[in-house]
């Protein structure tokens, strides 16, 4: 019933999606002067390039730190600590996005623009992208460690392996598509948000030039204008709300079938 | 099945009556208002706090009625009126000719300041000081008398009328405006400049005189050589001034009919004159 329901709502998209394709065609999304709706200008790209510098860098900053937090909890933190800081990630990871975009906006923004103004940047984006997903690798790297049969740390163990090496080499390596599994769903989210995103970037719509350019994201794009937004415009708020859809189902399916494939090295 | 129903029933019973009876006879209290139903209000960011207050007022008059008040900027409460997704808009400038199938009335009158962090020295600048700082052809404070720090410009999104007025008095071609940050509702922008002393922007008098009092470090430039204040606006002395209305459809329903009357009436002047708005009622 939920994957009717999923259904119903990707074809309502679609339809709506249509029109504004139909009367200009697809081109335009990528040619058209910038992004001018009163004007019937409905270039797309610069949105495209800030969602994607968004959630790739949001990600880039998060894997490591994601891994490295799994790591130190399951490998090298005392019981109680690990214990401790496994909530920690819990409560992060369950911090509701606006409350995120809120701290960003009166903390974040104004320490970027005591470095280089204007503070609401990519850079703001990013950060607080980082903070929001890392608990999901960092939480789903920790499943899949803990997924592990215990012989791998046995066996590395008799081998006389060091700790880092059996962490780098072995437990690492043997957990990674339940880690992948989770980087991919991290992009899915960090790429989806909105609120957070809408109240540090700046939401100038061009194409970010360095980090501490404003930038706007596809889903910015579509909290402040589908309120208001008639005909085309409505339309074409829909074409960027599909292809949304489209990269975060694309994501979800890869994440699936990369954690279904048996482990080979097993 | 049935079984299961019927040892429910005597305990469910009494609860069902006892509910019926308590709320039945609460409404049965001399002077407690007989109107029920619930009304959306959308649109404006600037008349929103106001209307959320009126709103208050109206729901403690009215138990059974329930106000809801979103923003979402004036084009979306003219959008969400004609297509019924709300009861009444919020629009914070007068109707232009192509509305002429709703009806504004109107609430109080407000101004547009232009805003500045407090700690930056500058304390005036000309009309056309502005368009260039808007424009991006003045980049840094010290070319206009301030400290060399970069000029942070912070703009409003298409649709909010804030924008809309504040383009028209300039003559600016909002195309043309070099934004290094764009907003939505009021208060982001006022956050945006207490948090950047590099930062301009403009809002409405009313929200700024509200936040000043209350301690946010931004403060208000005056325009054409008069101060910005709710004061110079009820005076018709300043030049950017505007009205904000509530709109409805042509045939509001009796509930919208009595909640704007109730806002324009003698009861609410007070919050009018609490939100730093000019009352029209006097």
């Amino acid at each position: 019933m939920s994957g009717g329901l999923l259904l119903l709502m990707v074809a309502f998209v679609v339809a709506e999606a249509v029109p504004v394709v139909r009367q200009y065609g697809l081109v335009v999304f990528f040619t058209d002067e910038g992004w001018y709706p009163a004007a019937g200008q409905f270039n797309l790209a610069p949105m495209i390039t800030g969602t994607l510098w968004a959630g790739f860098g949001a990600l880039l900053a998060a894997v490591p730190l994601g891994l490295a937090s799994a790591v130190f909890c399951r490998f090298y933190a005392p019981g109680t600590v690990a214990a401790v800081y496994e909530r920690v990630l819990e409560v992060l990871g369950g911090i509701p996005s606006v409350v995120f975009g809120f701290w960003g906006l009166v903390v974040l923004v104004p320490l970027i623009n005591q470095w280089q103004p204007p503070g609401a940047s990519l850079l703001a984006g990013v950060l607080v992208l980082t903070l929001m997903i890392l608990p999901t690798v960092s939480l789903t790297a920790l499943a899949a460690l803990d997924a592990l049969p215990p012989g791998y740390r046995l066996n590395a163990a008799a081998l006389g392996l060091s700790r880092w090496t059996t962490v780098w080499r072995v437990m690492l390596p043997a957990a990674r598509v339940g880690i992948l599994g989770g980087v991919l769903l991290a992009l899915a989210r960090a790429l989806g948000e909105t609120m957070a995103v809408l109240m540090v970037t700046g939401n100038v719509v061009r194409h970010a030039q360095s980090l501490f350019d404003p930038v706007r994201t596809l889903t910015a794009n579509i909290a402040l204008e589908m309120a208001y937004a008639l005909g085309s415009h409505r339309s074409a708020l829909f074409v960027s709300g599909l292809l949304l859809l489209i990269v975060v189902a694309v994501l979800l399916w890869l994440a699936e079938t990369c954690t279904g494939s048996p482990a080979g090295d097993r | 099945m049935s079984d299961r129903l019927l040892s429910f029933l005597p305990g469910g019973w009494f609860w069902i009556a006892a509910t019926v009876i308590l709320f039945g006879g609460g409404c049965d209290e001399p002077g407690a208002s007989s109107m029920t139903g619930r009304l959306v209000v959308t649109g404006s960011s600037t008349v929103a706090p106001l209307a959320v207050e009126i709103a208050r007022r109206f729901e403690a008059r009215h138990p059974g009625v329930k106000v809801d008040v979103q923003t979402g900027g004036s084009s979306r409460g003219i959008a969400d009126t004609r297509r019924g997704l709300a009861d009444i808009g919020m629009v914070s400038r007068d109707l232009k000719p192509g509305e002429r199938d709703l009806i504004a009335y109107p609430l109080a009158r407000d101004g547009i300041a232009v805003i500045v962090h407090a700690d930056n020295p500058v304390t005036a600048l000309s009309h056309d000081q502005i368009v260039a700082v808007y424009r991006g052809e003045i980049d840094n404070w010290r070319q206009v008398g301030g400290p060399d720090r970069p000029i942070t410009v912070v703009n409003k999104a298409h649709g909010r009328s804030t924008l809309e007025l504040f383009v028209a008095y300039f003559g600016l071609d909002e195309g043309a405006i070099a934004a290094d940050v764009v907003i939505g509702d009021n208060e982001q922008g006022i956050k945006t400049v207490a948090g950047n002393p590099g930062a301009i922007g403009y809002v409405s008098i009313g929200t700024a005189e509200f936040d000043i009092a209350h301690g946010v470090s931004i403060k208000m430039l005056p325009l054409e050589g008069i101060a910005a204040d709710s004061a110079a606006v009820a005076g018709g002395r300043y030049p950017l001034s505007r009205t904000l209305n509530l709109v409805t459809r042509r045939e509001p329903g009796a509930l919208a009919r009595e909640f704007i009357a109730f806002s324009r009436s003698k009861a609410v002047q007070d919050l009018v004159h609490q939100q730093s708005f000019v009352s029209l009622v006097e």
